[in-house]
């Protein structure tokens, strides 16, 4: 019996995944469980390994395809019956399994009102994903047209990454109509018209994408964005749209951070743990966060959401883009603890190896700029989080020190922390004693190793 | 210069084909001495004598039988239904033989079977059909239904050229209430070409036939609106202008294909069916189709009326369209 190898479901709201690359192609032999291919979802980027052993017989989405999750993607056939399976006709690539269920229209039933009732999870989790109200169990058909809007106005938005569910709808039940689109996209960005001096009225019906236009032949090269870095794009605009970024900066010193970090790193080493600056960073935040918890929350338009857990996003680069995992109830370790979660999430995102829950449930996020050479960096915040430290690097200089005896100059290891805040909810006063408590934890360096 | 009238335009047509090429013969119930029901082949038994004006019994088979045997033989005959409700008689010869023909045997069967249809002037059940759904399926056959005097002519002469039968419907609504001036020269209206008649960008009309004229009251309220119709004049059912169409629905994302017949099983499904398959992207709401209830047309003229489409039905279903 062939193996069918499906487009695995990656968080309960994808219901779609990118092939990003085949690790093995037809013909290979593979094992049970040897990475098969890389795929690329809105939540996570990971390696799929094979459900059988045997040869691959069929590859049937393409690098670049996105398709739905449960859509075969391959076929394995077993040692031996390799040969078989290879002359059936190459079937069309539809999914052999029934598709994500498709609730028929039930106007009766008021689902969105359903929703508060049944949702258990703490608020921390509700906040964390707000750029999608189209969850699975979406069933009446207003929130379909809400959602889905229709076949041009959904491919206008993909030709133009937008998300039809932040716009304003004036169609029926709030739908986002073509009209909407075309004048949303209309209207001047910043970023876009700097970049497009050229753009000039369109003539609606024709629908194409605005911002600069490049054909192929002129002196540039061109390829599609990748999902993680349509999404990057995405969440980094949403957020300066949401928030109102302030960024303040204080001058820490990391002397004795430094001196604690030296005399331990063989120690922890031995445990198989790297030490760095950043578990000490992490803790000095969490005993801000608790002095100042209007950090740790979130807001709509009505309230403050408090989140009970401190769980902390650490941004972590790859070289083909960036990730954001989250190290959870971050208030319950010690270095030891952070360290190792710390190590663990970046080389697991660095291996694409994160679980969707990897990635969510953030209530502060740390930036670390500061690895590249950077002084400070003024981040843009992980919604719907509302503050971010960006860390610059630890670097010697020379410090005036005033003691009793009196005032002298140092070379202390010394670090700039730029705290970016969401100025609805959060006001300088506040943030600026949360740096302060901040940097004073910092210096003090009294962590428990 | 006067103008002409529909059914002045199919007379024409037979007229100057018959003169221009003598193969050309016009066979049906009391088309001869009587001038047609209609009066659609008066003075045409004078000026082309017995042996191409020939009046038939009442048989449909007989007609379209006797048209389709001299077809092979090498003649153009004009087979009239005096109303197409009873093509039905004749239906098998036409689709078994005559549409089949050149598929089978490798030799195409060149009539036309023409006579009036459509609804709109209280002749029942019995004097109103619109046939063309019950042909859509059957290959091998083109149908054209001209809604205007220009394409009546153009389209009959274009049929009786054509090396394939040709269902030619003519709307008796139209006969005598549309009037145009034509060209004095020999034209054809090529069959498989629709006509954009009105140009617009909000809103697509597909239709033909005497349901142009209700697109275009409907499109005029719709201008009081400032809502732009694009009307679109299907003029062949088989074969049809899907580039025309798929251009429009591209332009305007939305559509409504309006027809005479019945809904259910009507031609409008296919074109709705084929806009789905070929132009998805580029719908900003869901298809219309206005069509005539799935009712024989009433002799009553009220039910008539009620029965079958009209403005008001196209004006509602282009509002929740454009609210969409």
């Amino acid at each position: 019996m062939a193996t069918d190898v499906v487009m695995p479901q990656m968080g309960e709201s994808i219901a779609e995944g990118t092939v990003s690359r085949w690790l093995k192609k037809v013909g290979d032999k593979v094992e049970r469980d040897e990475p098969l291919l890389e795929i690329s979802t809105d939540k996570v980027d990971a390696e799929i390994p094979s459900p059988a052993a045997g040869t691959v017989t069929e590859i049937l989405a393409k690098e670049g395809d996105t398709v739905p999750v449960n859509a075969v993607v391959a076929r394995i056939a077993a040692e031996g019956e390799a040969a078989a399976a290879a002359p059936a006709a190459a079937p069309a690539p539809a999914p052999t399994k029934p598709e994500p269920a498709k609730p028929e229209p039930e106007p009766a039933k008021p689902a969105a009102q359903e929703k508060p009732a049944a949702q258990e999870k703490p608020a921390a989790e509700a906040a964390a994903a707000p750029q999608e109200p189209a969850e699975a169990e979406v069933t009446s058909l207003d929130e379909r047209r809400r959602t889905k809007s229709s076949p041009l106005v959904r491919k206008i938005a993909k030709e133009n990454n937008v998300d039809i569910s932040q716009l304003q709808g004036t169609g029926v039940s709030g739908r986002v109509t073509k009209t909407d689109i075309l004048e949303f996209l209309q209207q001047p960005k910043p970023a876009a018209a700097a970049a497009a001096p050229a753009a000039q009225p369109r003539d609606r019906a024709t629908a194409q994408p605005r911002g600069p236009q490049f054909a192929a032949g002129e002196n540039v090269r061109i390829e599609p964005l990748s999902v993680m870095r349509k999404r990057i794009a995405q969440h980094m605009i949403e957020s300066k749209h949401t928030s109102a970024h302030v960024t303040t900066v204080f001058e820490v010193d990391f002397t004795n951070v430094d001196k604690l970090r030296r005399r331990h790193k063989d120690d922890y080493a031995q445990r198989g743990v790297k030490l760095t600056y950043l578990p000490f960073i992490v803790q000095a935040v969490i005993t801000g966060l608790r002095e100042f918890p209007v950090l740790n929350a979130s807001m709509d338009e009505n309230s403050i959401v408090y989140h009970r857990e401190m769980n902390i996003g650490i941004a972590v680069a790859l070289d083909w883009g960036l990730i954001v995992p989250v190290l959870k109830q971050a208030d319950e370790l010690n270095i030891l603890g952070i360290a190792r979660a710390v190590n663990d999430l970046g080389d697991r995102a660095r291996a694409k190896k994160l679980t969707p829950d990897d990635v969510q449930g953030g209530t502060f996020t740390i930036t670390n700029p500061g690895i590249f050479g950077s002084l400070f960096g003024t981040p843009i915040i992980n919604q719907p989080q509302v503050a971010i430290l960006g860390v610059g690097g630890v670097k010697k200089r020379p410090v005036v020190v005033e003691t009793d005896e009196g005032d002298f100059i140092a070379i202390r290891s010394m670090c700039y922390l730029a705290l970016t805040f969401d100025h609805r909810l959060v006001d300088g006063a506040v943030a600026d004693q949360f740096m302060a408590r901040l940097k004073e934890t910092i210096e003090d360096g009294q962590f428990t190793m | 210069m006067p103008e002409t009238t529909y059914i002045d335009a199919i007379t024409q047509a037979m007229s100057e084909e018959m003169a221009r090429d003598e193969r050309v013969f016009l066979i049906g119930e009391d088309v001869g001495a009587y001038g047609g029901a209609f009066k659609t082949s008066y003075g045409l038994l004078d000026k082309f004598g017995a042996e191409r004006v020939i009046d038939t019994p009442i048989s449909e088979i007989a007609i379209i039988g006797a048209a389709s045997g001299a077809a092979l033989m090498g003649m153009r005959p004009i087979a009239e239904m005096q109303f197409l409700d009873f093509i039905t008689c004749g239906y098998d010869i036409l689709v078994n033989f005559a549409a089949m023909n050149s598929y089978l045997f490798g030799r195409a069967c060149p009539i036309v079977v023409r006579g009036p249809a459509g609804g709109g002037t209280h002749g029942g059940p019995y004097h109103s059909i619109n046939p063309e759904a019950m042909f859509l399926n059957r290959p091998g056959l083109k149908i054209v239904a001209p809604g205007t005097a220009y394409d009546a002519k153009g389209l009959l002469k274009a049929a009786i050229r054509d090396d394939n039968p040709v269902l030619y419907i003519e709307h008796k609504y139209l006969y005598r209430r549309i009037k145009e001036n034509l060209p004095d020269d020999d034209y054809i209206v090529p069959i498989g070409k629709a006509n954009v008649r009105r140009r617009g960008k909000d809103l697509t009309i597909i239709t033909w036939g005497a349901m142009l004229y209700v697109a275009d009251d409907a499109a005029d309220e719709l201008a009081k609106d400032n809502v732009s119709t694009e009307i679109i004049d299907l003029r062949s059912i088989v074969p049809f202008d899907e580039d025309a169409i798929l251009e429009s629905v591209a332009k305007t994302n939305r559509v409504i294909i309006l027809h005479e017949a019945p809904l259910t099983g009507g031609a409008g499904a296919e074109f709705a069916a084929r806009i789905a398959e070929k132009a998805f992207d580029y719908l900003d709401a869901p298809i219309k189709r206005i069509a005539a209830l799935d009712v024989p047309t009433p002799y009553s003229p009220p039910l008539e009326a009620a029965a079958l489409p009209d403005k008001t039905r196209v004006l509602q279903a282009a509002r929740e369209l454009l609210a969409y």
